[in-house]
């Protein structure tokens, strides 16, 4: 079976629409494919959020999100995975990543798509700026990596 | 001497105010050789790179470097904080 992958990176919205019938018209002979979308959250957390800034190193990122793909796909057999990934300004509530998998059933759709996306926030050279409006006055803070995200590389 | 390509992201590039530098470096040096180099530019400079924490992250020609990794004239060294997309 032909096996295919594709990798976006993009400073413009990312079309869900065109990303999920990429998805569902390459499927092959798989009988499951998983998206997952993550958004800028808007949440409690978040108050005073107007948006935030993506940014990558062009190059590696896209060797090192190949990497992943190709392991991923080996690993469960997976014949097509898309992955689109946002750099640039982004407001709240937009999409900041999606990954879609193709594989014969669910269970390796779901493990693959849960892999890629733990290794992408582990490795994957993107770094988050927020920017907040506190009382009038505009901050801007780096996002810290997360213990709980490197502790989700373990159980692969 | 070998002229080596030095690139910054993030929060560093930010704190150092230049996102690419070019540092020339005896033959045979290794990242922390360039590390000490980079240190003696200034205080912000010094935060950073007189002894690297595990939060400084260092790629070589894009891959994944240790702190012992040699250099090579024209190699291309990455300086960041860890990764947070997703």
């Amino acid at each position: 079976m032909p096996k295919n992958n594709k990798i976006i990176i993009s400073d413009q919205a990312l079309d869900l629409i065109a990303l999920n019938e990429q998805i569902q018209t390459n499927q092959g002979e798989s009988g499951a494919s998983v998206i997952f979308v993550g958004n800028v959250r808007v949440s409690e957390e978040e108050q005073g959020l107007t948006g935030m800034t993506l940014e990558h190193y062009p190059g590696m990122t896209e060797s090192l999100l190949q990497e992943i793909l190709d392991q991923a796909m080996d690993r469960w057999g997976i014949n097509q995975v898309v992955v689109a990934h946002r750099i640039g300004h982004l407001l709240p509530g937009e999409p900041i990543v999606f990954v879609g998998t193709c594989g014969l059933h669910r269970k390796e759709s779901f493990e693959a798509a849960e892999f890629i996306m733990d290794y992408l926030k582990n490795r994957a050279t993107f770094w988050k700026k927020e920017h907040y409006l506190v009382d009038g006055a505009t901050k801007n803070l780096w996002v810290e990596s997360k213990q709980s995200d490197l502790d989700s590389l373990e159980r692969w | 001497m070998m002229q080596i390509k030095v690139v910054f992201f993030a929060s560093f590039k930010e704190v150092l105010g230049v996102s690419e530098i070019q540092q020339a470096l005896e033959e045979g040096a290794c990242i922390n050789d360039l590390c000490k180099c980079l240190s003696d530019r200034g205080e912000q400079w010094q935060d950073i790179f007189d002894t690297p924490s595990r939060t400084v992250k260092v790629a070589c020609n894009q891959q994944m470097a240790e702190i012992s990794t040699v250099l090579q004239n024209g190699d291309e060294v990455a300086f960041f904080p860890p990764v947070t997309g997703g």
